[in-house]
């Protein structure tokens, strides 16, 4: 007799649809006392969960949100891809982002030409600084691709901004994946190599495309798991940041 | 008139319409962005969020599509962003947390009694909001989607941006913290 594993009853506990096989684990959980036993304390677990209060909101409510969300409305009438920043926003922390790496190849640099006192960064306070830049290019990277995920074709679409913010990826994703490649870092070069197709791809859209291509460019992304394994390294990016050594005094990095 | 009309007036330029939608559906979201992150006042942000960034991007919700399915959507990814942010500002005023997993449920501070605390006991509720914030954001986004809100596996993973499988994994490790973190009180 096979008994049920924990996803099994997972998935039955929820009437999954595509999950097990409904009618069978019904009749084994009816013969099976293990099964059963397991099947009740989970079920018992879920709804401790279940009753866990959540502060009731009345029936004003609505009207409350409304009066604090409509004067924001007005300040802001733009209409499309509008989750982004704006472009100058962009452009100026893509800015920064690519002066640190410089400030932080610079120290490298000047260490390698056995000039200790120019190295005014300690190296684990300028691999901090790297970890900063890299983390931040991979959340605007992971903001551009769930926007994309996100976005619902009908009839042509316009990508303009988020044309132009891949655009400006572009570039910090090749040095980015270069220095892993010269760091012997594979995994993130290659995960950085398959980021840099997809913006290639949104850069060299026109400014509208098509349902079609939005579902391609969406296929890309989904196939290949691209936004899930750009958030696994931006995970290990923030653990490197911790590792990395203390903070600069009087930095905020 | 349909949530999906309302929305088709709002993108014609009747803004009013779009109170409407904000008064059908703010209360859900609020329930949503609450058991996202286990406390109020990042819940009104939430939904505050979640409504200006649906204005926002309503040209690209599909008259076919449900109308209170997509904004949730829109919903989960405002809040896993408001935890992200949340998130930094803790790393960067406080130094590193010494729990990488834990969100906005551990800055909850102790709720003075309410009629709530009389129907549930002190004990459980503090265990299950201590269970909750073992999961990761993206543990508790799709936990809080399956268990509170009836959501598919395929809606869980087309919100989170995941696979099928990856969302089924995701909920299969949610399940497994939060009942390994109930267990004694399973027991008693």
């Amino acid at each position: 007799m096979r008994h049920l594993t924990q996803d099994d009853l997972v998935l039955f506990y929820y009437h999954e649809e595509g999950g097990v096989d409904r009618p069978h684990a019904e009749e084994h959980l009816r013969s099976c006392d293990l099964c059963r036993q397991e099947f009740a304390t989970l079920a018992q677990s879920l709804e401790m969960i279940a009753a866990l209060p959540v502060p009731e909101r009345d029936e004003n409510y609505g009207a409350e949100v409304w009066a604090r969300i409509r004067p924001r409305l007005a300040e802001e009438p733009e209409k499309r891809w509008t989750f982004f920043l704006p472009l100058r926003t962009w452009t100026l922390a893509g800015s920064i982002a690519l002066l640190l790496v410089l400030a932080f190849w610079a120290g490298r640099f000047w260490q390698q030409r056995q000039m200790p006192t120019v190295a005014a960064i300690p190296a684990p306070a300028r691999e901090r600084i790297l970890m900063v830049a890299v983390g931040d290019h991979l959340d605007r990277a992971q903001m551009l691709l769930v926007e994309v995920m996100n976005q619902e074709a009908a009839g042509s679409v316009d990508v303009s901004q988020s044309k132009q913010l891949a655009q400006d990826l572009v570039q910090s994703n090749r040095l980015y994946r270069q220095t892993a490649l010269r760091d012997g870092d594979a995994g993130m070069a290659n995960v950085l190599d398959d980021l840099e197709r997809v913006l290639l791809n949104i850069s060299h859209s026109p400014n509208e495309i098509s349902a079609e291509d939005l579902a391609s460019l969406q296929h890309q992304i989904e196939a290949q798991g691209i936004l899930f394994k750009v958030r696994v390294i931006e995970t290990q990016v923030q653990e490197k940041q911790k590792t990395a050594g203390p903070r600069l005094p009087g930095s905020v990095l | 008139m349909e949530a999906n009309d309302r929305a088709a007036q709002v993108l014609a330029g009747d803004q009013d319409s779009f109170r409407v939608l904000v008064d059908r559906h703010s209360r859900a979201v609020f329930r949503l962005a609450y058991r996202m992150t286990g406390n109020e006042h990042d819940a009104e942000d939430i939904v505050q969020d979640t409504f200006l960034r649906a204005y926002r991007a309503l040209h690209t919700f599909e008259a076919r599509a449900d109308f209170g399915t997509w904004l949730h959507r829109v919903a989960v990814n405002c809040a896993l962003d408001h935890l992200r942010r949340v998130k930094r500002r803790e790393e960067d005023t406080q130094g590193l947390p010494e729990d990488e997993q834990s969100g906005a449920f551990n800055s909850i501070p102790a709720a003075s009694p309410t009629p709530e605390r009389l129907i549930l006991s002190v004990e459980l509720k503090l265990k299950v909001e201590g269970a909750m914030a073992k999961l990761s954001d993206r543990e508790r986004a799709a936990f809080v989607m399956r268990h509170f809100d009836g959501c598919s596996i395929d809606e869980i993973g087309k919100a989170l941006g995941l696979r099928g499988s990856a969302a089924k994994n995701t909920i299969f490790r949610a399940v497994q913290k939060l009942r390994e973190a109930l267990q004694p009180m399973v027991n008693s």
